[in-house]
């Protein structure tokens, strides 16, 4: 259940935000959430309605894009996308892969009145 | 969580520690301002004056969610790095052995290296008593409701233990395999433990942390002979979802394998004081040279 953290971290970042942007509500969140970053989309947004109650963000509503994971075949010596990290390289089918991409956890944007 | 500090509010202890003084007030305004019973939309946080006009706007922050912990995470590192501290987070399932493994280096190793310990633990202070009992000193953090230790907890009890320069700071942390990989505490190095009693199987089944780790563990090798844990399959797994990771086979009951974590941590240990001036040395030398 480390998605409600990550949600309590969510509503820090905001409230900072709204002390630095001036606003004092928050009705939308765009959350860019990486296939390789442990978060289950469903328990952030079961975690986010409970963790935003009576705060600036009360009622707003989570938007969650999914990114892809990516990484580097170091035998194919080329970009592939993977599921999950322990993952054989598409192509060639090794095990020699730096992750790239795909496990990030990042606020994009918000729409704030 | 607090938005003060960034504690979370009555969940999380750190022992001997009464923490939490300041206030947790929302005060929060709507728009429009309606003081004085007038609702004067050109008041409004966007300062929007067009009659009719919608305040709602959108603002681009780009930010990590885990960016505050992250900040702490920093401010740790930096910590250890101007004392010469090592800093290890250890990391496993529960009942991988991680209290014992970690006694028994103590024992061993404590006459040589000065050491600290932070105990992660949803409840109860049993493993920093089981630490204290070693002579080394330690300090329990219980967790409450949460599943991880964060950096901001961890910077609390540092200061708390107050470690001497060119020691070594052991982070037990909370026993749960998915969590803890995501939380940075500002450590050098992540060390996972697997037991062979939980299967070979587990670095594929919870790979972010065997991912994020950067020494594995391999505990209770003396029950091989029992189990039918395939070690090499187990290897396997591991480099799978990190190429790099270093495996070493240990048993905290016999003693087997131990000695080349000690020299693992020795050696973690002399790379961390490259650079490092002690204080006490430089002004023994001025005083020489005087």
């Amino acid at each position: 259940m480390h998605e409600m953290s990550l949600c309590e971290g969510v509503l820090q970042v905001l409230e900072t935000e709204a002390k630095k942007q001036s606003f004092s509500k928050v009705k939308t969140v765009w959350l860019e959430i990486g296939n390789l970053s442990s978060v289950e989309p469903e328990a952030m947004l079961f975690s986010f309605d409970v963790v935003s109650r009576n705060t600036l963000a009360d009622g707003a509503k989570l938007n969650i894009i999914n990114i892809p994971g990516n990484a580097w075949c170091m035998q194919c010596a080329r970009k592939v996308l993977v599921k999950q990290r322990y993952d054989e390289c598409p192509e060639c089918g090794s095990y020699q892969l730096q992750v790239t991409g795909g496990d990030e956890m990042r606020i994009k944007e918000l729409e704030v009145e | 969580m607090c938005t003060v500090c960034g504690c979370g509010e009555g969940e999380s202890r750190i022992e001997g520690e009464n923490h939490h003084s300041h206030d947790h007030e929302y005060n929060h305004q709507h728009s429009p301002t309606s003081d004085d019973n007038t609702h004067h939309y050109g008041h409004g946080p966007a300062h929007a004056h067009a009659p009719g006009m919608n305040q709602s706007r959108m603002v681009q922050i780009e930010q990590d969610i885990l960016g505050k912990n992250n900040e702490y995470a920093n401010t740790n590192r930096s910590l250890f790095a101007s004392k010469g501290i090592l800093a290890l987070n250890l990391v496993s399932s529960p009942g991988s052995g991680k209290t014992s493994l970690l006694t028994r280096t103590l024992q061993d190793m404590k006459d040589n290296i000065p050491m600290t310990v932070i105990e992660g633990d949803q409840e109860t202070s049993q493993d920093a008593n089981r630490i204290r009992a070693t002579g080394v000193a330690a300090i329990q953090i219980n967790t409450g409701k949460g599943c991880h230790l964060d950096a901001h907890q961890v910077g609390h009890a540092v200061k708390h233990l107050s470690p001497q320069d060119a020691s070594v700071i052991m982070i037990e942390n909370v026993g749960n395999l998915v969590c803890p990989a995501a939380f940075d505490l500002g450590e050098a190095y992540k060390v996972a433990i697997l037991s062979i009693t939980e299967g070979e199987d587990k670095p594929i089944k919870y790979p972010d942390m065997f991912h994020a780790a950067d020494l594995l563990l391999l505990n209770k090798i003396d029950l091989l002979p029992h189990l039918d844990f395939d070690v090499l399959k187990c290897i396997e797994y591991a480099q799978r979802v990190k190429p790099g990771i270093q495996i070493l086979k240990v048993s905290a009951k016999t003693g087997e394998g131990m000695s080349d974590w000690y020299q693992w941590i020795r050696l973690a240990h002399q790379t961390r004081l490259i650079g490092h001036y002690p204080q006490k040395q430089s002004t023994k030398i001025v005083k020489e040279a005087v």
